[in-house]
């Protein structure tokens, strides 16, 4: 028996996927980028950064949780959703420290990446310059909550690939922070320079120590095509 | 503030990178007792480094100056050379850093001259402020400022291909760079090389002959007898990159010489006043009062026994001649110097762009690691120098930099003292004497601040203070 094809579309166009297929899932595979930050490949999605939210039907709904639905109309580039999106991001750029200007993630951050690609320049909202901390203290890897996100990535990553438990979110509401297995330091950890963690956060939160600006600008992975122009080149 | 002084205050200075603002202090009699250029200067930075990545240092510091951002991060990277032992470059490392240098002085040296000096000096220092800018050259010289504008991109284009970017690139990392020089690259440089050494020799023609046209006023103005200090090589030639460090007194003779720059505070140390932010170096051996220095394109020819590119010594011997071989104590002349290293950048990027080295692939090498490091640099403005204590977790626990401007302070407050003691009648602020302090305070080139650069006129407030502190009178010039 052949498998119940399902059919949506998304700005229009009719895009084909099987039952238990996200909404991004599909989008992906028909070339269609739906901008996002906390959602990363082989972890299971939870919908939380809500930068690729979609009007599914008239509602907005995280299209990296969504399962579709025949007949489902999704909207994705209009105005309305870019400029939610926007916001979003204004936030998260407030809430931290974030000085592209001297990070060394520059080029390659996510962050950045979609704030170029929705066209943000500067913040709208008011910096609320935070307190964060670093943790420098493992010998191959630097932490600076300066710029994190809280998009839960090490979280999942250290967990669920690594099988270790590093990162974990402590607090609630405007405290919320990563923390590293209840308020050790990173050196105390079993983290290692070599686990796939290292490589999860989409900012300059979590670096290889020593690394900095080894890539010239010109090379970087976001200095000649925009983020998702993977996804659309198919 | 002493009972009987009065003073002035002359804020800011137009035409510097930054804000500057002068106090005139007089004594009971109306004579000028002391000049002060007060500075504004963010000593913050060196709080806000303490903490971060040794690594990201170089890109960091960058952000300390809008308008040599490339003198501070070469400085850095220096340091950071030695904290990860790797001060011993590839010469393929070595080569692009200096090719980087070169750009920066080449450009920032241009825009000083063409852009911010070139209107007092082809339109004479009392002209009237509406003519006596950029627009003015422009309308007047128009040849000579498409050659202002046209070198400055040419000094650009240079850090471009060296550092990433024409402003805040990251070309160097701690043991060396991050990127060679590219056929395409090199190409496209040596396609304008010969018009920039045509351009560099008229720019110190131009120089030359306004300081020798105008000899009468140009040698007394703002001149006094100091002592010099800069970087040279090991052979005593001029080198704007590396070095160690060597000082003269207003003779020449030798203060101190070949002194490593780790060991920089053994022959330097730094006075704080309460009335500036800025800290006033001075030689240790010789004390506070005498021991004061300028730094800087004057300085540099002044201290160097020779330059190593053809041209440049050319120009160099002839400026010497005037002085028979003693240092040239006029300040004015910074400018025609000033030229003379504009055009051996030119020469010295002339030697790098036919060197094949700068297409080699070795570009990081690294050693012992350090926890200290000092490292100098002369900036366009002279002496840097950057300072850091490194914790074992790579953070930076320590930073101390001093930046050419400060080199300069003192020097900077005797120009204007001897500008306001020839020039002030009366106790009124004449639009003649604003302009004469602000031309001397001009030729150091001083960087007054991190703030970014403003060309063109900045609103000027004269306040004029009785002995006792109150206001008199005060001007504003839009
Ligand atoms: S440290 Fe990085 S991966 Fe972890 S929550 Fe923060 S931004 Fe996400």
């Amino acid at each position: 028996m052949s498998e119940q094809i399902i059919t949506i579309t998304i700005d229009g166009q009719e895009v084909k996927g099987t039952p238990g297929q996200t909404i991004m899932e599909v989008a992906d595979s028909a070339g269609v980028y739906i901008p996002r930050l906390c959602f990363l490949k082989g972890l299971t999605p939870h919908g939380s950064c809500r930068v690729c939210v979609v009007n599914v039907n008239g509602r907005p709904q995280t299209s990296c949780t969504q399962p579709i639905a025949n007949g489902m109309v999704v909207e994705n580039d209009t105005e309305e959703i870019k400029q939610l999106r926007k916001d979003i991001i204004d936030m998260l750029f407030v809430e931290g420290n974030h000085y592209c200007q001297f990070c060394e993630k520059s080029g390659n951050c996510e962050l950045q990446a979609v704030a170029y690609r929705l066209g943000i320049t500067a913040p709208k909202y008011p910096y609320q310059f935070p307190n964060k901390e670093i943790d420098a203290t493992h010998p191959d890897i630097f932490l600076d909550l300066n710029r994190c996100i809280l998009c839960a990535r090490c979280i999942q990553t250290s967990r669920d690939v690594d099988g270790k438990t590093v990162f974990e979110f402590v607090n609630r509401g405007p405290e919320k922070k990563i923390s590293v297995n209840a308020d050790a330091k990173l050196s105390d950890t079993n983290l290692d320079v070599t686990d796939k963690v290292v490589d999860s956060c989409p900012v300059g939160s979590i670096l290889k120590k020593r690394v900095g600006f080894a890539v010239p600008i010109g090379k970087r992975i976001y200095d000649k095509e925009a983020i998702g122009s993977e996804i659309e080149k198919g | 503030m002493s009972e009987n002084m009065k003073r002035i205050v002359i804020e800011p200075v137009t035409r510097v990178e930054g804000h500057g603002k002068v106090s005139i202090l007089l004594d009971e009699q109306n004579k000028v007792k002391q000049a002060r250029l007060h500075i504004v200067e963010f000593r913050g930075f060196e709080k806000f480094i303490q903490g971060r990545p040794y690594w990201e240092v170089p890109v960091l510091v960058q952000r300390l100056c809008g308008i040599c951002p490339v003198s501070h991060h070469l400085a850095a990277a220096k340091a950071m050379d030695r904290i990860v032992g790797g001060e011993n470059l590839t010469p393929t490392a070595e080569k692009m850093r200096r090719l980087c240098h070169y750009g920066q002085v080449l450009q920032s040296h241009v825009l000083h001259f063409f852009h911010l000096c070139s209107p007092d000096l082809l339109f004479g220092f009392d002209a009237d402020p509406a003519i006596r800018n950029i627009i003015g050259v422009i309308n007047k010289f128009p040849e000579l400022a498409v050659q202002g504008v046209m070198m400055r991109k040419y000094g650009q284009e240079i850090i471009k291909a060296t550092a990433g970017k024409k402003i805040h690139g990251t070309g160097a990392i701690p043991g060396g760079v991050n990127k060679n020089l590219s056929i395409e690259e090199r190409d496209s440089l040596l396609k304008d090389l010969d018009q920039m050494m045509e351009w560099g020799k008229g720019a110190v023609k131009v120089a030359k002959d306004y300081t020798m046209e105008n000899f009468d006023m140009v040698a007394p103005f703002g001149t006094f007898d100091s002592n010099h200090m800069s970087l040279i090589r090991e052979d005593g030639a001029m080198d704007l990159y590396d070095g160690k460090l060597r000082a003269i007194d207003p003779e020449g003779n030798k203060i101190f010489d070949h002194v490593d720059v780790q060991k920089y505070t053994d022959y330097l140390l730094e006075e704080v006043k309460d009335w500036s932010y800025m800290k006033f170096p001075f030689i240790k051996s010789i004390g506070p009062e005498k021991g004061w220095y300028r730094v800087g394109p004057l300085s540099r020819i002044n201290t160097c026994d020779f330059i190593d590119t053809p041209e440049a010594e050319k120009e160099r011997k002839e400026f010497m001649a005037l002085t028979d071989g003693k240092p040239n104590q006029i300040t004015l002349a910074y400018h025609w110097t000033r030229m003379i290293e504009a055009l051996h950048a030119i020469e010295k990027i002339n030697e790098l762009l036919h060197d094949s080295d700068l297409q080699g692939t070795d570009l990081v090498v690294t050693g012992k690691r350090r926890e200290e490091t000092v490292a100098m640099l002369e900036a366009p403005r002279g002496t840097l120098i950057h300072h850091y204590r490194v914790n074992k977790d790579d953070q930076v626990e320590m930073a101390n930099l001093i930046v050419s401007t400060t080199n300069n302070n003192t020097a900077m407050n005797a120009s204007v003292t001897k500008v306001a003691e020839d020039h002030l009648s009366g106790v009124e602020i004449t639009e003649g004497l604003l302009n004469h302090i602000e031309v001397a305070i001009r030729a150091y080139d001083p960087c007054l601040s991190c703030a970014t650069h403003a060309m063109g006129q900045m609103p000027l407030i004269i306040s004029l203070f009785d002995h006792e502190g109150k206001l008199i009178d005060k001007k504003t010039k839009e």
